[in-house]
């Protein structure tokens, strides 16, 4: 077994992946930027290292510091958490040559899922259903414009290197793909070092609903169920829940099995997590494999009992998977809010800041992953997601009005967030009856 | 009559998009930038050229700075 582990992470998920080491009684390792001197996280930990100025790229993405910082506090293991250099393979191969376990998939399995044309290719010949579209970069904007007379616009363009919605552009006329290559290029190419594009066919009203799987070194592979994550805003996730309401009986069917045919087919290892779009007719399509823990994590834990992150310091240690398929149940609902520092009602403008007042709710069926106290100081230079508010109920009635109670209870001053749009959400009637998609959010169906 | 135009978020100058001497129309974006990962545009309030930018790629800059002035 590991016995020390650095998180190469800030704010709730250090501090999520801190919980779990303690639990298994491994020592743990934080690392921190000039701006997080007095974080959460840094207290959390038994042990804290600078790595550098408040940038990004100075601190949580320097992988060199990070990897100084490791074999300086003798850390035998490191767990990369969400974002930053969660999906380098080249960071996490540079991990495993410094003689450090990476916690998470092997970085082969990286390499390839990170490339989102190399995806598509081998979820095909897997037997995934993928959206119609190219298999190969699209040179120029002639190039892309053959690929999208044949499937029809509208059409939607995206970052090979792609994830996190950026490098995206929907096009719903021949005119308009001029400009939106030049825009998703030169995006792609700022975020990930290459302009690289690909087109696929542009789902109107789909569902995104994903698929947990976990893996482990004998080639053994489980899921645990889906989350239904629609309710979004420039193609990221605001609301999360499993089970996915009103997703027929063999569509569920088709996605469970589709992501442990996935995972296999690359020799996943650890905790990942398919995507896929669902059309109002059922049928389902892939859109890229996250290789690394999710945001919305808890969702599941909460749903089937299991505890993700323990999960993923056992396997990474050699240890076999520690449940059967047959094990993994949906014992009951959950949903998760993700209380971000921006103002809805400015179209979700950054809201960097101090949180002046922090009130949180508590009580039975009540979780919550927090990054920040009073007096945190939210800085521009990382993700807006301050904390995450997590319920479960016997049923989803349950854990929906406990959510609408936790969100009323909840008081965040100094900084603007997602707090009044969230509770909108869970009191409008198509979020309660199971009637959302991924555009409605910002065709205004939570408006004030 | 020159007007200033101002941040309305705190952010990192992530591209200065025009120059001084560029000619812009009301909504162009003069600078962008960037807070908690995503690019914010700065446009400006009205057509115009302008004379100055006050700002340079990687600067810091707080809600109501001035950024760059409009002739």
């Amino acid at each position: 077994m590991i016995g020390t582990v650095l998180v190469a992470n800030r704010g709730e998920i250090a501090r999520r992946v801190f919980r779990a080491c303690r639990q298994l009684g491994l020592k743990t390792v934080a690392v921190y930027s000039e701006a997080d001197r007095g974080a959460l996280h840094v207290r959390d930990a038994d042990e804290a290292i600078a790595i550098g100025g408040a940038p990004a790229r100075e601190s949580y993405l320097n992988a060199e510091r990070i990897l100084e910082a490791a074999r300086r506090a003798r850390a035998d293991a490191l767990h990369p958490g969400y974002g930053f250099l969660s999906e380098s393979w080249r960071f996490a191969e540079a991990v495993q040559g410094a003689g450090i376990v990476f916690i998470g998939p092997r970085p082969e399995a990286i390499r390839t899922m990170g490339d989102k044309i190399a995806a598509r290719r081998l979820m095909a010949a897997a037997g995934v259903p993928v959206l119609p579209g190219s298999f190969e970069p699209v040179a120029d904007v002639a190039a892309a414009e053959a690929v999208a007379r044949d499937l029809g616009f509208p059409i939607i363009l995206k970052a090979a290197a792609g994830g996190g919605g950026i490098g995206m552009a929907r096009v719903d006329a021949p005119a308009d793909l001029a400009p939106a290559f030049a825009t998703a290029a030169r995006r792609a190419h700022a975020a990930f070092g290459t302009g690289e594009l690909y087109v696929e066919r542009f789902l109107e009203r789909p569902r995104h609903v994903e698929v947990q799987v976990f893996g482990d070194d004998s080639g053994n592979v489980v899921h645990l169920h889906e989350r239904e994550c629609s309710i979004q805003r420039r193609h990221q996730k605001l609301v999360e829940e499993s089970p996915a309401t009103n997703l027929p009986a063999p569509t569920k069917a088709g996605l469970t099995t589709a992501a442990v045919a996935g995972a296999r087919a690359i020799g996943y290892t650890n905790a990942g997590t398919l995507e896929f779009l669902v059309d109002e007719n059922g049928g389902f399509y892939f859109l890229e494999m996250n290789a690394r823990l999710q945001v919305e994590h808890p969702v599941t834990e909460e749903v089937t009992g299991v505890d993700l992150v323990v999960a993923q310091l056992r396997v990474a240690s050699g240890e076999p998977l520690p449940w059967r398929q047959d094990e993994i149940a949906q014992r009951r609902a959950a949903i998760e809010c993700r209380v971000y520092a921006e103002d809805p009602s400015k179209g979700f403008l950054p809201s960097p800041g101090t949180v002046q007042r922090l009130e949180l709710p508590s009580g039975e069926g009540i979780r919550i992953e927090s990054g920040v106290e009073a007096g945190s100081t939210v800085s521009v230079h990382y993700d807006p997601l301050l904390l995450k508010l997590v319920v479960h109920g016997t049923t989803r009635q349950q854990a929906l009005e406990r959510m609408a109670e936790a969100l009323d209870r909840c008081m965040i001053e100094g900084v603007r967030t997602t707090i009044p749009l969230l509770r909108r959400v869970v009191a409008s009637d198509e979020f309660r009856r199971g009637r959302v998609h991924t555009q409605m959010l910002e065709q205004g169906a939570f408006n004030a | 009559m020159p007007e200033e135009i101002k941040a309305h978020i705190t952010g990192v100058v992530f591209q200065l998009t025009t120059k001084p001497g560029d000619r812009v129309a009301a909504g162009d974006a003069v600078i962008v930038l960037e807070s908690m990962k995503m690019e914010i545009p700065v446009e400006a309030p009205r057509a115009g050229a302008i004379s100055e930018i006050r700002v340079r790629e990687g600067q810091t800059v707080q809600e109501g700075d001035v950024i760059a002035v409009l002739e």
